[in-house]
């Protein structure tokens, strides 16, 4: 047990704990004022929901004795034998019990990024139902193939923070969400104007600080490659927003400030599951390729014709999906080794986790949104939508006229 | 007794507001207004998506004044609010029947 590492990931947990109600603030601003209050309950109610399932059994789901590669046991049901030395844990310098709470921020904020895609038009006991039902069908055994001794891991798939996990994941659950809902009322000729670019931008600023936590703290302690991992992620998304601006800039003839900050955005998207494995000028490169192909992607869905409201699968999908190969690229410390460092089964590697990902968290999704569909029904009827989530789910306004 | 609305760009407000209480208005009323004309609207970019956006933001100015420097009022307007662009806006005159004062009570040109 070490005192600093210890103190280092729970200032990260609460690093990683911030970035939830920065997505919040990302998001709201980008809906229209009437459904402002909705977006930014899908992100903040998830920190008592996610939270409590966590505590329950997410955690042993994810963490607990692996069964054939899939799945956790119940070992730590209730977190019964989470205790406060690092029996039980994955690493011997920090208690067990820092670590499930450090992997529970991770899990609150990733059903959360997937709101994005159904943002201005799902009902909100829907919401709770299928946020929770993923968390335990999709997210625990991503975590546990992954980060706790499951079959990617055991294939040697690498992914630092989270790129398969919480990226990937969430984009698959995204593309799962526009099919099941369709689009909402008027898209293709009303505008849907963000209603306040100001909280988007905050948002933004919220999110890259909290990252700090989320990749740095993924070293679980605090040494060269928590370092590392910092300056890694500053830079790929500090690349990623200028990355973006000149792509929109060429494209559509002026820079935005929502273009920095989804840049931003999309860069620690990118450089999530690198960031402890590869050095900083490919690093920065990372970024670039970030805000290239982000802004590219966000495009694409105007060509599919869905309805991604905030661009889940453009951000999240094509960022996480390239910074998963961009690792098996460029990976060259921390005992891991890329294509460009003379170990071209990396690559491989990293395009059967994708595969496997993408396949697995779509399909899972797409079966849980039809079920709660079914049950509990998700989609606000076309009253509901007109006049606002805000009013119609929560029985309040954002602002006042 | 008229009343002069005048309809133009935000940031031309001030020019207005200076222009008329230097030829002696004592009041305005003034809101933020949406609309279009010969401008038409603008266009929007977010995320490389282009929006047409209808309505263009402006400012209306009313005030109420005597019939006789109804011509002055219009003079004074039309002189600040001027960049010869199109979309500085419009000016509409109408009658009005009556004004009041609440505190006191006065009525007509008095109460303006």
């Amino acid at each position: 047990m070490n005192a600093a590492d210890t103190a280092f990931v729970l200032i990260c947990s609460a690093l990683v704990m911030f970035m939830t109600p920065g997505l919040a603030l990302f998001y709201g601003g980008m809906v229209r004022s009437k459904n402002v209050l909705a977006t930014i309950m899908h992100s903040f109610i998830l920190l008592g929901l996610v939270s409590v399932l966590w505590a329950v059994c997410g955690y042993t789901l994810a963490f607990g004795k692996d069964i054939g590669g899939l799945i956790g046991g119940l070992d730590f049901l209730f977190l019964n034998g989470v205790g406060l030395d690092a029996t039980g844990g994955p690493v011997e310098n920090i208690p067990h019990m820092a670590f499930m709470v450090f992997q529970c921020m991770f899990a609150v904020i990733t059903p959360a990024l997937i709101s994005g895609a159904f943002a201005e038009r799902m009902r909100f006991g829907g919401f709770l139902v299928f946020s929770a039902l993923w968390l335990l069908v999709v997210y625990a055994p991503m975590a546990h193939w992954v980060w706790g001794k499951g079959w990617m891991a055991e294939m040697g798939a690498l992914d630092f923070a989270g790129g398969a996990v919480v990226h990937m994941s969430s984009a698959a659950a995204a593309l799962a969400a526009v099919i099941v809902l369709g689009k909402r009322r008027g898209h293709g000729h009303t505008p849907f104007i963000p209603h306040n670019l100001p909280m988007t931008v905050l948002g933004a600023g919220i999110l890259w600080f909290g990252w700090f936590g989320f990749n740095a703290g993924s070293a679980l302690a605090a040494d060269g490659f928590a370092v590392n991992a910092f300056v890694t992620t500053h830079m790929a998304a500090a690349a990623a927003a200028l990355a973006w601006i000149f792509m929109e800039w060429r494209h559509s003839g002026k820079a935005t400030t929502l273009g920095a900050a989804s840049g931003a955005v999309a860069g620690l998207v990118a450089i999530t599951p690198a960031a402890g494995f590869v050095t900083v000028m490919p690093a920065i490169l990372i970024g670039l390729g970030g805000g290239v192909f982000c802004f590219l992607g966000v495009l694409l869905k105007n060509k599919f014709g869905y309805d991604d409201a905030l661009d889940v699968i453009g951000v999240h999908g094509v960022g996480g999906t390239w910074g998963a190969i961009a690792t098996g690229l460029f990976a060259s410390i921390n005992k891991a080794t890329g294509l460009f460092y003379g170990n071209p089964s990396q690559l491989w590697i990293q395009l059967a986790s994708v595969a496997a990902t993408w396949a697995f968290c779509f399909v899972a999704s797409l079966i849980l949104f039809k079920l709660v569909d079914a049950t509990v029904g998700l989609r606000a009827s076309v009253e509901e939508e007109e006049r606002g989530l805000d009013l119609t789910q929560h029985n309040e306004t954002g602002y006042q006229a | 007794m008229k009343k002069v609305e005048i309809i133009t760009r935000t940031f031309k407000l001030d020019d207005v507001k200076a222009a008329l209480a230097e030829i002696g208005v004592k009041g305005m009323t003034v809101s933020e207004v949406k609309g279009f004309g010969r401008q038409g609207g603008h266009k929007e970019v977010y995320r490389g998506a282009e929006y047409q956006v209808d309505f263009v933001v402006k400012v209306k100015i009313e005030v109420v004044v005597e019939d006789a420097r109804v011509t002055d009022v219009i003079a004074a307007a039309t002189k600040a609010a001027r960049t010869g662009q199109v979309g500085d806006g419009k000016i509409f005159v109408s009658s009005v029947d009556e004004v009041v004062r609440i505190r006191t009570g006065e009525t007509g040109d008095a109460a303006i």
